[in-house]
């Protein structure tokens, strides 16, 4: 499934003092994995993780004050190469030697979706956090398309994903692997076939649903020494048929409605496909200030009936100087569609304020979602025949839920433009006139004039004049 | 298509006629967009008529769109084009389809797109498209009932719609006039034309081929042509294809005619396909929406254009005939503020004054009753006309409207009793002053947003209303002034448009069509949304009211 995902620069700054997290650091270490999962629509989906960690002598002041929070977003930013060749610069080993070879531009840029993120955090180095260690991670989701990529056959291999094989790991890691999510077809070997066959296996629950993992260990020299690279190959040897692939339990949309240049309104639609669990979620809009949010049009409406937030936070733009914020906290019932739409009237900028394409039309920002989401694990139907007894009386284990952000799409809103060759060519002709014009006219005013006295001749001619005046006759 | 010419069988067939049509296979196209690798998504909709359609014979009308998203690679869907294929009742556009589906298999393939493009399948040719529309943007202009859309892909920049009914095409027909008279950005038009020149294909305007000789007499007088045939399109303010309802929602789009005609050299869909696809290509590399170019023009040609700073005097010099008119009538004393600077009859005034102003009130509600009442009766009493009368509901409205139209003339003789008799003409010069305005400031209006019908209105109402007056030969005046009524230019327009286009209607025939245009008007404006019927009924029927009451003043 071609992953229609937002692109946007998301930035979340915490100035001052880090969060306290209370993991056990290792110092100057670089863990590097790869991880792909097959999509059950035939795509295959390829994230890279790099770790870093590193000690550093600033000393933990106190608590992380939220005054110090910020939160921005650029909802245009368009990642080609210039994005990737200093991220790989981070890398120990750059592209040369390890998972990062296979980072290679023209395949990496050849997909359907691509997100790529650098993480940097302080971890506290003991339990009372008196020193601190930072962390740097680094990652790079894509996803191939199989139509593009595999000429419509779901079958795929390093090689063909990236044009590379591995064949060494980064002589800086201290863990290098590679994991191939092969959870639905390894009951039986009927469905599809890894090569080389995975030495080692990983099972978990990853976002609420059970995964199987084969693993390759880079740094296990068996790996690559028997045939001098690595080049993982997934075979079907019967395709998958799920023509539906699976609903996730929350999806959201986001739309601008109406027409014309003055109102419009922005409305998000939030699904909750559980059969029967509501959940809340939290919803973060920011909103540029050039479109001016009606507040007391907020409505929120699930399945036809008014939806009330349990809390709300507004803080309200002001011109050319902070967006709308929105914060609203939702509950979603189940099996439900929910509607958040907020009417807004377009401004009207000033002429420098449009940007060189105004045509174009003005980003807003994607909303955010925070929710614990059921897990697939819990909504499953428990056999309670073959369970033990004990199940039935706790029958929300802990895993229940897993924490999910989801980003919508960014949105395009064309504001009333004027034409700007209109104003281009009367500023133009104005700036002429108005020089030609005021120009020769404050000379004229301003200068003073001199009647100049005609020169005096040069030395005959003196000297002619001196004896015309001896002379009694009136000089030349 | 008849409109009157069996009473009989019509009223046999009027019960319910819900959709006795071939339906869209919606789920073999799902199935085989899906299959291209398209993210596929339906929306059912639901619309009754107001009465029903006899031209389309449709009533309560029901239909699923299919809709399918080919989402562009690393891009947030924030922009998308749109290719849309109508279709009607009987399968006379599946070949489209079947290009819609080559095009979206070959465009799946290919890695460069940077916008979503939207293959749009939709039922009941424009009745599917507005419903779609109108989903998509989330509002509900029409009263459509139709189900939300599950899949969007941001603002569309841009729309193709496409009509072929043959796997041959001898040349494509290109429309853009929308409704209510919007036209697409020019610069789309001339992007067909250049990938047509460039795949050697023979595109046609107006169904007309370009004329080529522009130094002797015969290629003006054929732009000369094609020039109406557009003013009289546009003037229309209907939309010609399903492009003309995404002018709405500021989407630059037109619609592409594949024309067979028994020309020698045809051109399968391959050449069609590789224009659109180049259209499509330049389209998404576009960083603004188009606006560069021309939003009002005028097309002689396909590759000549008039513009808005040309063709705008010939209207403006048409409204200053009423400008001068006003402003004679003001001069010659009969301005509604005090004729303070009138020195000669000012001792017998202020009594005359005050009667005529109370002398205009009468006309005018009258008259603007009489358009009230033929914007509203006709639909709201189409089901007691059919009862009464041996009439179909669709004859019911024509009728109505054309009895309602004809009454209006009966009533200036019963609308004022007592006249001044000091100063017999000021009444008739007070109402024709405040009918000179009204005609004036609403064929300015009109000729801003859609010159066309500005121009025509203009050109037939302006010498009849301000030669209006209640002495001389009366005869021929209100024969002038009922030449020149609206439905009257509607009658003739539909004449000079059949003339144009060189199927020369009879009589009869001409008659039936214009019923059938009536009808279609009233339910162009209650489906669409076109503006025509009510600015007809409501502010040009009563002004024109107005000047029969000046001809008729007693």
């Amino acid at each position: 499934m071609a992953a229609a995902m937002p692109l946007p620069l998301f930035l979340l700054l915490l100035l001052g003092p880090g969060g306290r997290c209370l993991a056990e650091p290792q110092r100057d270490s670089l863990r590097e994995e790869l991880v792909i999962t097959p999509l059950p629509s035939g795509d295959v989906a390829a994230t890279f993780q790099f770790r870093t960690r590193w000690d550093s002598e600033l000393q933990r002041e106190g608590d992380t004050d939220h005054y110090f929070l910020r939160y921005a977003v650029l909802p245009r930013e368009v990642v080609c190469t210039e994005n990737l060749t200093p991220w790989k610069k981070l890398l120990p080993c750059s592209s040369k030697a390890g998972l990062s070879v296979l980072l290679k531009a023209d395949r990496l840029f050849h997909t359907s979706y691509h997100s790529q993120a650098v993480h940097i955090r302080p971890v506290c180095r003991n339990a009372r956090c008196t020193s601190v260690s930072w962390e740097l991670r680094q990652t790079l989701s894509v996803v191939f398309d199989a139509f593009i990529t595999g000429q419509g056959k779901k079958d795929w291999s390093l090689f063909r994903m990236f044009s590379r094989t591995l064949t060494e790991p980064c002589p800086l890691a201290s863990e290098s692997r590679v994991y191939v999510d092969i959870t639905n077809y390894n009951q039986d070997n009927e469905t599809l076939e890894v090569n080389p066959p995975p030495t080692t296996t990983y099972h978990d629950v990853i976002l609420g649903t059970r995964k199987t993992y084969a693993i390759y260990d880079l740094l296990d020299t068996a790996m690559i020494n028997n045939s001098r690279n690595l080049n993982i190959q997934l075979k079907w040897k019967r395709p998958p048929e799920n023509e539906f692939p699976p609903v996730p339990f929350l999806h959201a949309q986001r739309y601008v409605s109406g027409y014309g240049l003055q109102k419009g309104e922005l409305s998000t639609l939030l699904y909750n496909t559980h059969p029967y669990r509501a959940f809340p979620v939290l919803l973060l809009d920011t909103v540029p200030w050039y479109l001016r949010l009606y507040v007391h049009t907020l409505t929120i409406t699930s399945k036809g009936k008014d939806n009330k937030p349990s809390y709300i936070h507004y803080q309200p733009a002001q011109d050319r100087l902070q967006p709308h914020l929105l914060e609203m906290l939702i509950q979603l019932p189940a099996n439900s569609v929910t509607k958040v739409s907020i009417q807004f009237e377009r401004a009207l900028l000033k002429w420098t304020e449009y940007t060189p394409d105004p045509n174009h039309g003005f980003y807003v920002s994607p909303s955010v979602l925070s929710a614990l989401v059921p897990s697939m694990v819990a909504a499953k139907p428990v056999d309670w025949e073959e369970s033990p007894l004990f199940n039935s009386l706790f029958p929300v284990s802990d895993g229940s839920n897993y924490f999910m952000r989801l980003y919508t799409e960014p949105l395009l809103v064309n504001l009333p433009t004027p034409d700007f060759s209109m104003p281009y060519n009367v500023i133009c002709l104005t700036c002429t006139v108005v020089a030609v014009c005021y120009g020769s006219f404050y000379n004229l005013l301003t200068r003073t004039f001199h009647i100049e006295e005609p020169r005096t001749g040069g030395l005959a001619k003196r000297l002619a004049n001196l004896i015309r005046r001896i002379r009694g006759v009136p000089p030349l | 298509m008849g409109l009157l010419s069996d009473p009989v069988r019509r009223r046999g067939a009027r019960p319910p006629r819900a959709a006795p049509q071939t339906a869209l296979p919606v789920a073999w196209l799902e199935r085989t967009m899906r299959a291209v690798g398209l993210e596929v998504h339906t929306q059912s909709f639901s619309r009754k008529l107001p009465f029903p359609d006899e031209t389309h014979e449709r009533y309560i009308v029901s239909g699923t769109n299919v809709y399918g998203i080919l989402r562009a690679p690393r891009a947030a869907s924030t922009e998308s084009l749109v290719l849309t294929v109508p279709c009607g009742s009987d399968s006379t556009n599946s070949q489209a389809v079947g290009l819609l589906l080559a095009l979206a298999a070959h465009f799946r393939g290919q890695i460069y797109w940077a916008k979503d493009i939207i293959f749009l399948v939709t039922e009941h040719d424009l009745l599917g498209t507005e419903a779609w529309l109108e989903a998509y943007h989330d509002v509900n202009v029409t009263g459509m009932q139709s189900s939300p859309l599950q899949g969007r892909a941001g603002a569309i920049q841009a729309a193709v719609a496409l009509e072929l009914s043959s796997d041959m095409v001898t040349s494509l027909d290109v429309a853009v006039e929308g409704l209510n008279g919007q036209l697409p950005n020019l610069d789309l038009l001339n992007l067909f034309q250049t990938f047509c020149q460039k795949g050697g294909l023979l595109c046609t305007l107006q169904g007309k081929l370009q004329p080529q000789d522009w130094t002797s007499l015969d290629g003006p007088l054929q732009g000369l042509q094609m020039l109406l045939l557009m003013v009289l399109r546009q003037a229309s303010g209907r939309p010609h294809g399903s492009h003309g309802l995404f002018l709405r929602y500021r989407v630059e789009a037109l619609t592409l005619r594949g024309i067979n005609s028994f020309r020698q050299y045809k051109y399968d869909l391959v050449a069609v396909g590789k224009a659109l696809e180049g259209m499509f290509r330049k389209l998404n590399h576009l960083l603004e929406r188009l606006h560069q170019s021309f939003f009002l023009y005028l097309l002689p040609a396909i590759s000549r254009f008039v513009s808005i700073g040309l063709y705008m005097p010939a209207a403006g010099f048409l409204l200053l005939v009423l400008g001068l008119k006003i402003s004679s009538l003001h001069e010659a004393g009969v301005g509604l503020e005090e004729p303070g600077g009138s020195p000669g009859p000012s001792v017998p005034l202020p009594p005359a004054q005050g009667m005529g102003l109370a002398s205009l009130v009468a006309p005018l509600l009258i008259s603007q009753a009489m358009g009230l009442a033929l914007y509203v009766l006709p639909v709201l009493g189409q089901h007691v006309a059919a009862q009464h009368f041996p009439v179909a509901e669709a004859e019911a409205v024509v009728l109505t409207l054309l009895a309602i139209y004809a009454a209006g003339l009966a009533l200036p003789h019963n609308t004022h009793r007592v006249v001044s008799t000091q100063a017999p003409d000021r009444g008739w010069m007070a109402l024709k002053l405040v009918a000179l305005i009204y005609l004036a400031l609403q064929l300015g209006c009109i000729a801003l947003t859609n010159f066309s019908l500005g121009f025509l209105l203009a050109a037939t109402m302006v010498p009849a209303a301000a030669l209006a007056k209640p002495h001389g030969s009366r005869t021929l005046y209100a024969a002038l002034l009922v030449l020149t009524s609206p439905a009257a230019t509607l009658l003739g327009s539909l004449f000079l448009w059949r003339e144009l286009q060189e199927a020369p209607l009879s009589l009869a025939e001409g008659w039936q069509l214009f019923l059938a245009a009536l009808a279609q008007g009233v339910l162009e404006h209650h489906t669409y949304g076109a503006l025509l019927f009510p600015l007809l009924s409501l502010g040009l029927y009563p002004c024109w009211l107005l000047f029969w009451n000046v001809l008729f003043w007693k």
